[in-house]
C-alpha cells in the first residue's frame, strides 16, 4: 500500500457513485409507480360514480349509455375469494408438510422449490389454455367454477413458495424443542410453525389474492364473460381485467374513459390488500422467535 | 444410597453419511445426579446428548446402531410412542427457543399436552414451574406478553420451566449457558445443584470449570470416543489416561 491517504479518496468516490445509483434507481421505481397510479387516477375518476359501482350494465352500456361494473367487481371478488380459499386449502398443508416432516430431505425439498418457482413464471395465459382445452376435453362451458379451478392452479405455487419462504427461515431449534415437549410433527406444523410464521401465511394469502383479482388472461377462456351478477358456480362470470379490457378497445371516447374509472377500482382493491398485509404482518410478529 | 442407573448406554455407534461420529459408546447415567459430559468442540457430545431423546430420528443421515437402555427399556428398538419417550426427557438446547406465544402459554402448553385444561389448575402449575425456574417474581406481573419480549437469560430460564412442565425424570442439556451472560449462567447452574434430588440431569459442556462445579459423574469424550468416564472425584483428582491429563492440564482444547 504505496499511498494509503489515496486508496481511502477512492473508496469514499466509490461509495458516493454507488449511492447515487442506488437513490436513482429507487427514485425511479417509485416515480413509474406514481405515474401509473396518477394517470389511472386522473383519466379514471371523472367518469367514477357511484351508479359506475352499483349497477350491472344496462343496454348499449358498451356504446356509452348507462350502466356499471358491479357485474365485473362481483365476479372478481367471487372468483378471487374462491381461488385463494381453494388455493389455501391446498396451499397451507404443503407448505407445513415441506417445512416439518420433508425438511429433512433437503435435496427433494430444494428440488421441489425449484418446480414451485418455474410454475411461478409460467405466464397465466399458459394456465388459461390448458384449462381451456381440459374444458374442451369435458364438454363444459366458461362458468365461474371453471375460472376458479383455473385461478387456483395458477396461484397455488405463489401460496406454496410465499408461505415456505417464511417457514424455511425459522429456526431449526424451534423443531427440536418442540419435538423434546412431546409434540408430533404435525402438532409442531399447525401449532408452533404456523403461529410462528404467520405474517408470511398472511402475506402468503394477500399475495395470492392480489394476483388472483388482477389476472386477466387465465380467466379469458375459462370464466367468460356476461353482464349479469353470477348467481351460481355454473354461470359465467365477468371480471374486472377483462371488463377494462373490452371498455378499452372500445371507439368511444367516454366508453374508454370509464375503462379507466374500472382501473381505479382494480388498483383501490389490490392498494387496500397490500395494506391490509402489511398492517396484519406487523401485528401478528410480535409473538414470533426471533432467529 | 447405591446409585441407580437410569441411563445405561451400550456399544453405541453413530454415523453420519458413512462417517462415523459416536465410537462404541458404553457408559451408565446415575439417577438423581449431574452426570457432565465433558469434551472439546466437534467431539460428539451433543449428538450422544441427542441420541438419547431420539431427536436423531429428525435428520435421515444419521444412522444409529446399539442400544440406549432407560428403566430398563431400549428406546431405540421400543415400540413405545416416540412422544411419550420424549416427554420423559426435557431438552435445554444451546441456545433458548420459547414457543411463539405468551411467556404462561409456553409453561401451560406441556400441560395442555398432558390434557389438563382446567384454569385453575394450570395457573396454579404455571406459577409452580416458574418458581422451579426461579423466574416467577421476574414475570408474574407480565405472564401474558410474548415469551420473546424476555431477556435470553430468562427465556432458557422459561424453557426449562416449559420441560419441567411436561413432568420428566431427565433432563437433558446441551451446553444450556453458552448464549448467557455470567450472571443467568450461575442462575442455571444452582439450579440445576437443586433439580439433581428429584431429576437425573446430563448436561453437556465444554467449559471445564463448569463441569468441576456441577459434575457428580463425569463422561470424556474425544473425537467421538469415550476416553474415561467415572466419578467427578476421581475423574479430577486421579484421572486414568494421559488425554484426560492433557486436556485438564488446558493442552487440548
Amino acid at each position: 500500500m504505496k499511498n494509503p491517504a489515496g486508496k481511502l479518496r477512492r473508496l469514499q468516490r466509490e461509495e458516493a457513485v454507488i449511492r447515487i445509483i442506488m437513490r436513482l434507481a429507487t427514485y425511479t421505481v417509485i416515480g413509474v409507480l406514481g405515474i401509473i397510479i396518477f394517470t389511472i387516477l386522473r383519466r379514471g375518476l371523472p367518469s367514477l360514480s357511484w351508479e359506475m359501482i352499483f349497477r350491472t350494465p344496462q343496454g348499449g352500456f358498451y356504446f356509452g349509455k348507462e350502466g356499471g361494473i358491479l357485474n365485473a367487481i362481483a365476479g372478481s371478488l367471487y372468483l378471487a375469494t374462491g381461488a385463494t380459499l381453494l388455493a389455501f386449502v391446498t396451499g397451507y398443508p404443503v407448505a407445513l408438510f415441506m417445512n416439518s416432516t420433508l425438511r429433512r430431505h433437503k435435496r427433494f425439498v430444494n428440488g421441489f422449490r425449484f418446480i414451485l418457482d418455474l410454475l411461478w413464471g409460467i405466464p397465466s395465459i399458459v394456465y388459461g389454455a390448458f384449462g381451456f382445452s381440459v374444458m374442451i376435453f369435458f364438454r363444459v362451458q366458461a362458468s365461474l367454477l371453471a375460472g376458479i379451478l383455473v385461478v387456483a392452479v395458477f396461484v397455488l405455487p405463489i401460496m406454496i413458495r410465499a408461505m415456505d419462504e417464511g417457514m424455511k427461515n425459522s429456526p431449526a431449534g424451534l423443531m427440536e424443542a418442540s419435538l423434546s415437549l412431546g409434540m408430533t410433527p404435525t402438532g409442531f406444523s399447525f401449532r408452533i410453525l404456523s403461529r410462528q410464521c404467520l405474517p408470511g401465511i398472511v402475506t402468503a394469502v394477500l399475495l395470492s389474492f392480489g394476483r388472483a383479482i388482477g389476472d386477466a388472461a387465465s380467466v379469458l377462456f375459462t370464466t367468460g364473460f356476461t353482464d349479469y351478477i353470477p348467481r351460481s358456480l355454473a354461470e359465467p362470470a365477468a371480471t374486472l381485467p377483462l371488463s377494462i379490457f373490452f371498455q378499452l378497445t372500445s371507439p368511444i371516447p367516454e366508453v374508454r374513459e370509464r375503462a379507466y374509472a374500472a382501473a381505479s377500482v382494480l388498483t383501490f382493491i389490490i392498494l387496500v390488500i397490500s395494506i391490509l398485509a402489511r398492517l396484519s404482518s406487523a401485528k401478528l410478529n410480535h409473538n414470533a422467535i426471533k432467529n | 444410597m447405591a446409585l441407580n442407573n437410569k441411563i445405561d448406554i451400550r456399544n453405541l455407534n453413530l454415523y453420519i453419511e458413512k462417517e462415523h461420529i459416536l465410537k462404541d459408546i458404553n457408559i451408565r447415567i446415575p439417577e438423581h445426579r449431574i452426570t457432565v459430559i465433558l469434551g472439546p468442540s466437534g467431539c460428539g457430545k451433543t449428538t450422544l446428548l441427542k441420541t438419547m431423546n431420539r431427536l436423531t430420528d429428525i435428520y435421515p443421515e444419521i444412522d444409529v446402531k446399539g442400544q440406549i437402555f432407560i428403566n430398563g427399556e431400549d428406546i431405540l428398538h421400543s415400540h413405545k410412542d416416540i412422544t411419550t419417550l420424549r416427554k420423559n426427557m426435557g431438552l435445554l438446547s444451546q441456545r433458548p427457543y420459547p414457543l411463539p406465544m405468551s411467556i404462561y402459554n409456553n409453561v401451560a402448553y406441556g400441560l395442555r399436552l398432558s390434557g389438563r385444561r382446567k384454569k385453575q389448575f394450570l395457573d396454579k402449575r404455571v406459577q409452580h414451574y416458574l418458581h422451579q425456574a426461579s423466574l416467577w417474581e421476574e414475570v408474574k406481573h407480565r405472564l401474558h406478553e410474548p415469551a420473546a419480549s424476555l431477556s435470553i437469560g430468562q427465556q432458557q430460564r422459561l424453557c426449562l420451566a416449559r420441560g419441567l412442565a411436561v413432568d420428566p425424570e431427565i433432563i437433558l442439556a446441551d451446553e444450556p449457558t453458552s448464549a448467557l451472560d455470567p450472571i443467568s449462567s450461575q442462575e442455571i447452574e444452582q439450579k440445576f445443584l437443586q433439580l439433581k434430588s428429584n431429576y437425573t440431569l446430563v448436561l453437556v459442556t465444554h467449559i471445564l470449570r463448569q463441569a468441576i462445579r456441577l459434575a457428580d459423574y463425569v463422561v470424556f469424550m474425544y473425537l467421538g470416543e469415550v476416553v474415561e468416564h467415572g466419578p467427578a472425584d476421581r475423574f479430577f483428582n486421579h484421572p486414568q489416561t494421559e488425554i484426560t491429563k492433557a486436556y485438564l492440564q488446558g493442552s487440548i482444547n
